[in-house]
């Protein structure tokens, strides 16, 4: 009913004043909007065009690329250049995930908490906290890990310090407030009456919470953790200053790795654009952009995994 | 084991949890706090970083930060508040719409070393600005408006639909509701948005490094002229912003007191960026108490 008199509404007021000022309305917003997708478009056309010069310009075979040896400025005599990006990609996912898995039953622990536990106590204390680990800058997490866990790592686990076990530890941080507070909105988005049906059943409140609410609350925490997990792989700054960019394969939470986000960082401005080196980079920028489209559609699948059962 | 004591003992976990998670707070801001605040004096502020000796400051670095944090936000603003009316006030349920949302939905979850690629390549590259603090904002508006949007458009979306029928009732036309009634009532929560954008610009450096740059002319405050590469107010000069300083002197710079120009720039972003988000958190509470009439 409201809607059907707004809309009248709407339309008298347009006949009042003939078009004529909504030209301004529509010339005005339209183009702001559009300008998004043309945003979209131009990142994925550049980047892809860039990305496969490799490819292209220096007509790289597909198995030097998909191998783990990066000797990308090795003479003919030696071999030729090679540039497998696969300790780069490994490296990657091995960081990201490992993270996720550490900071998941935190960050759902945190959620729980703050919905169930301790809503004041949560709501005052833990939602700031939260904030405020979400707000620190990503450069910050990674001094913090280069001058606290690396020097830690070094004198009591051993190696050099610069390792995959610094780059987990200050990735799950920094993606905690992430899984939390998507996993908060799903808890409380629940209705009461599964609260109080378990416990008219004479569930105790672990019995509820691990029985009804967290099952009840999947789709939400799945997506947190998704989201989480893409923004753990997308992170460049703070995981290459902990994690000590050697093109290792990632066998051992003490060997330092190298990641596509801290490989890109390390060498993008000290390569000759246009060289084997610098488009490989590019290459790499254009897993990036796939794998996050990857998640795109991860999250959307969860989301209907969700809604369909 | 009993239902019942398994409960205390699950209980005790979720608040174990709890405090590990704030004692990791306490520990990161304590930790920034205390070694930063020893480094922090005037002259740290105020004077010039150095290349190879001991004792730089961050002056221009702090000015780069706020310079560019303006030259992104007259940019992303306006853009991220039309686009936002569009999609609250005018959009209807059809391709270009769908499309729109796609797009922000993808340029949100875009890491932002993936802009700053972009940014290297259209902006610095083709577009011939160089490293520049322009190619910097650019970059930053990319990786603002999806937030800009979302915000703007929620911020319409809570303003009473009342609100919008009296003023139309009253002869008003749509534009004319929507830019004396409809956005001042959402005022708040648009500045809420601003700031909260504001905190993630003056924390960004992944983006930057390939856009502003990594390094700062000598600045003069005197010249006016603003094509001059001195010329502080000159856009289009590469500028290093003090999140990005902090990885510099970490990975590339050869100054032998990293650690103290580290905790100086950290403590000083820290406190900027936290007060960015305290500001944002208290207006949203006073938006909320003006809307629900307390």
């Amino acid at each position: 009913m409201q809607k059907f008199t707004e809309r009248r509404l709407w339309a008298i007021g347009r006949l009042r004043s003939g078009l004529r000022r909504e030209i301004w309305g529509y010339s005005l917003t339209v183009p702001a909007a559009a300008l998004t997708i043309l945003a979209t478009i131009a990142i994925i056309a550049f980047l892809t065009w860039k990305g496969l010069s490799l490819f292209l310009v220096h007509k790289v075979p597909l198995s030097n690329v998909f191998s783990t040896a990066w000797h990308p400025e090795r003479p003919a005599a030696e071999g030729g250049p090679q540039v497998g990006i696969l300790n780069f990609f490994y490296g990657s996912v091995v960081v990201s995930v490992l993270a996720t898995l550490l900071s998941t039953p935190f960050g759902v622990a945190v959620a729980v908490f703050i919905s169930e536990i301790a809503p004041k106590v949560g709501q005052r204390v833990l939602q700031p906290v939260i904030e405020l680990l979400a707000g620190i800058p990503s450069v910050v997490y990674g001094w913090i890990g280069l001058s606290v866990l690396v020097p830690f790592i070094r004198n009591h686990l051993g190696g050099t310090g610069f390792s995959l076990l610094a780059g987990v530890l200050v990735l799950s941080v920094m993606i905690l407030p992430t899984i939390t507070s998507v996993a908060t909105d799903s808890l409380r988005s629940l209705s009461h009456i599964l609260r109080e049906t378990a416990y008219a059943l004479g569930a105790t409140r672990w019995q509820m919470i691990r029985l009804v609410l967290l099952p009840a609350a999947r789709t939400g925490i799945l997506t947190g953790v998704v989201l989480a997990l893409a923004r753990a792989f997308g992170e460049a700054l703070a995981v290459q200053m902990v994690i000590g960019n050697i093109p290792n394969t990632p066998t051992s939470l003490l060997i330092p790795i190298i990641t596509l986000t801290s490989g890109i960082t390390m060498y993008m401005g000290n390569t000759v654009q246009g060289s084997l080196w610098n488009d490989a980079l590019w290459f790499m920028g254009l897993i990036l952009l796939v794998t996050s489209f990857f998640f795109i559609i991860l999250v959307r699948y969860v989301g209907k995994w969700g809604v369909a059962k | 084991m009993t239902a019942h004591f398994k409960d205390r003992l699950a209980t005790l976990a979720f608040w174990l949890a709890a405090g590990v998670v704030v004692a990791v707070l306490a520990f990161l801001l304590g930790y920034i706090m205390l070694h930063g605040l020893k480094v922090i004096d005037w002259k740290f502020l105020t004077s010039e970083p150095e290349t190879i000796r001991a004792g730089g400051g961050i002056g221009p670095n702090i000015f780069n930060s706020f310079y560019l944090l303006f030259l992104s936000l007259i940019i992303v603003a306006p853009l991220g508040v039309l686009a936002g009316i569009y999609l609250s006030e005018y959009a209807r349920e059809n391709a270009l719409t769908r499309s729109i949302r796609l797009s922000i939905e993808t340029l949100a979850s875009l890491p932002s070393i993936v802009v700053g690629l972009f940014g290297l390549l259209l902006f610095v590259t083709t577009l011939g600005l160089g490293y520049s603090l322009l190619a910097g904002a650019l970059a930053l508006t990319i990786i603002n408006l999806p937030l800009m949007v979302r915000i703007t458009e929620e911020a319409l979306r809570a303003v009473p639909h009342d609100l919008r029928e009296a003023s139309l009732s009253l002869g008003a036309t749509k534009w004319q509701t929507i830019c004396r009634v409809v956005l001042p009532s959402a005022l708040p929560g648009l500045l809420t948005g601003i700031i909260l954008a504001s905190g993630r610009i003056l924390g960004e450096a992944a983006a930057l490094i390939f856009t502003a740059g990594l390094t700062t002319p000598r600045l003069d405050f005197s010249q006016w002229d603003i094509t001059s590469p001195t010329c502080p107010w000159n856009p289009l000069r590469p500028g290093e912003t003090l999140a990005v300083h902090i990885w510099k002197v970490n990975s590339e710079a050869l100054i032998p007191d990293v650690r103290r120009v580290a905790d100086g720039s950290s403590a000083v972003l820290v406190i900027i960026v936290l007060l960015f988000n305290f500001l944002a958190r208290w207006l949203a509470r006073r938006a909320s108490l003006r809307l629900t009439g307390q």
